[in-house]
């Protein structure tokens, strides 16, 4: 178990998680090298579609990470991408996905530091987790 | 005001007594059209027509326990612009509570119709139904219609009920501008009319229909076949998430699903023009699908099954009104109607939301508060 290193699909937001990610590179912050990042131009623009791909495909974890509230470039698409992981984090469940394993987090532009922990926190938690069965079996 | 009203029948026919109220309500000078199920003379098959003129109003069947298809798709077809005239609508509760949604969706009009429900007795799956009507269909109507009504259901002897309809409890619409009422009234003798909207009042007050006041006997009987049905529902609910609630299981669930799509088609409230798993972007390159088998060595084909299934449930369940079009459209009898629903339930629940109840509640995924949800942000 402890040799596991999960895969971790991160859609980050243009405007400010994804240039806190920028930030945290050039300030030479270290971060877990299996998270994949994804660059939307929004959270709001994530499909729940995008997500549940990304979990069949064999994600062991997905992060959605965007501009906090009053931040977002396109005025709420924070707020409706907070509904769609809600929404998500009812129905995976459903099927044995552990709800832990999708995260939401609202990252400034200038919180290269903050990222670099937060996607830490979560490269551990999802290592604690296990992989995914997604990982290990057939998915029709 | 509302205007709550009794139509007796001759010879113990409601379908005679349907046809008269709905030649009435085309006649008048409001209503150009009238949208209502009737049995094609072809064949014993109930279909939705629209109809102009009163003299072809003579097969109305609504009662008969057929339901093709749900005809919200149908009154969405005739109201998304103008039409230039208004079109009474004959449809069963859940048909006008997925109207309401495609309403609230911009892809149906609430100006130019008056809708008109009738009790809904519950229908059979599609082929059981054929099946029933053998060669006399009014005639299986009418016993169907009197066996439900006077509670001898055990009468029916190997007719079985779709199970959307064993589960739905919602078989008097609240929100048609006229409901038109067969529970708790005697069995062959009198229907009750009632208007809920002004729209509906306005036209019933035209009808000169003999007012009465709604029999106590009437609530009753709704009462107790909701908290039936109600009951029905919850046993389905447990049943079916015990059969789904992990990979191998959902992979059980769906493994005869050949991705024929016919679910979504069928699916009043699947509201996309193109779905796009029927894309191109489905339209995978050769080889990625060698891609994926290497990988883990063997992937089923079709692929994207589970990913179609979860993500409709992830667009669409919120507005999911327990039709049960989606179990009758599927070649493979996959109990789709089931987990919609189990799934719909809880996603509803988390919005405080309804599907079909109301037009002043929007779609919850077209809205937000900002306070809410705050434990699915962050981490610590
Ligand atoms: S499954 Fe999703 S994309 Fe397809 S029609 Fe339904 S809502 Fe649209
Ligand atoms: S998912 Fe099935 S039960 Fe729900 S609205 Fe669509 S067709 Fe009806
Ligand atoms: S109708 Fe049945 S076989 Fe066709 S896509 Fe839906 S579940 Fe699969
Ligand atoms: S632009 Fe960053 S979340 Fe909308």
């Amino acid at each position: 178990m402890s040799d596991f290193e999960p895969t971790i699909v991160a859609f980050f937001c243009n405007w400010c998680t994804y240039t806190a990610a920028d930030l945290a590179g050039t300030s030479r912050l270290s971060y877990p090298h299996n998270i994949r990042i994804i660059r939307v131009m929004c959270t709001g623009m994530v499909d729940p579609q995008y997500i549940i791909k990304a979990f069949l495909e064999g994600a062991d974890g997905v992060l959605v990470s965007g501009c906090r509230p009053g931040d977002c470039h396109y005025i709420n698409g924070n707020y409706k991408a907070r509904r769609r992981i809600k929404l998500l984090k009812e129905i995976l469940p459903q099927f044995g996905f552990d709800q832990q394993r999708l995260r939401l987090t609202w990252i400034g532009a200038s919180d290269g530091i903050h990222l670099a922990e937060i996607m830490r926190t979560f490269a551990g938690q999802i290592k604690a987790l296990g992989p995914s069965q997604t990982k290990l079996k057939m998915v029709i | 005001m509302t205007i709550t009203a009794r139509i007796d029948m001759r010879e113990q026919n409601p379908l005679e007594a349907l046809q008269q109220f709905f030649a009435g309500i085309l006649k008048l000078e409001d209503i150009t059209a009238i949208l209502v199920p009737q049995r094609l003379p072809t064949k014993n098959t109930i279909m939705p027509t629209l109809v102009t003129d009163a003299s072809f109003l003579e097969r109305v069947d609504p009662l008969a326990p057929s339901f093709p298809m749900n005809a919200a798709r149908i009154a969405s077809r005739l109201t998304r612009k103008p039409m230039g005239g208004k079109v009474a609508a004959v449809l069963r509760p859940c048909e006008i509570r997925a109207f309401i949604e495609l309403v609230k969706l911009k892809q149906a009009r609430r100006e130019d119709i008056l809708l008109i429900s009738v009790d809904c007795l519950g229908a059979l799956q599609n082929r059981e139904y054929s099946k029933f009507a053998e060669q006399n269909g009014t005639e299986s109507t009418l016993r169907f219609y009197k066996n439900v009504i006077g509670g001898n259901i055990n009468e029916m002897e190997g007719v079985e009920f779709a199970t959307a309809c064993k589960a739905c409890e919602y078989p008097v619409s609240e929100n048609a501008d006229i409901q038109i009422g067969l529970y708790g009234m005697k069995a062959g003798e009198s229907i009750l009319v009632k208007s809920q909207t002004e729209a509906g009042d306005h036209i019933l007050k035209k009808m000169n229909l003999s007012e009465i006041n709604e029999p106590p006997s009437r609530q009753d009987a709704i009462k107790t076949l909701i908290s039936q049905r109600t009951g029905y529902r919850d046993e389905m609910f447990v049943k079916t998430r015990e059969a789904s609630d992990n990979l191998d299981k959902m992979t059980a669930y769906f493994s005869s699903c050949v991705n024929c799509y016919n679910c979504r088609v069928a699916c009043p409230v699947c509201y996309c023009k193109e779905c796009v798993f029927v894309t191109d972007v489905f339209n995978h390159d050769p080889y990625q699908y060698l891609q994926w088998a290497t990988r883990k060595g063997i992937i089923k084909m079709p692929t994207d099954t589970l990913f179609y299934h979860i993500t409709r449930l992830a667009h669409m369940s919120t507005a999911c009104v327990g039709c049960g079009q989606c179990s009758n459209a599927c070649p493979n009898d996959i109990p789709l109607m089931e987990l919609f629903r189990t799934i719909a339930h809880k996603t509803q629940k988390i919005f405080e939301y309804e599907a079909g109840r109301s037009l002043d509640e929007k779609p919850p995924l077209s809205e937000f508060r900002e306070d809410e949800f705050k434990e699915v942000v962050g981490i610590d």
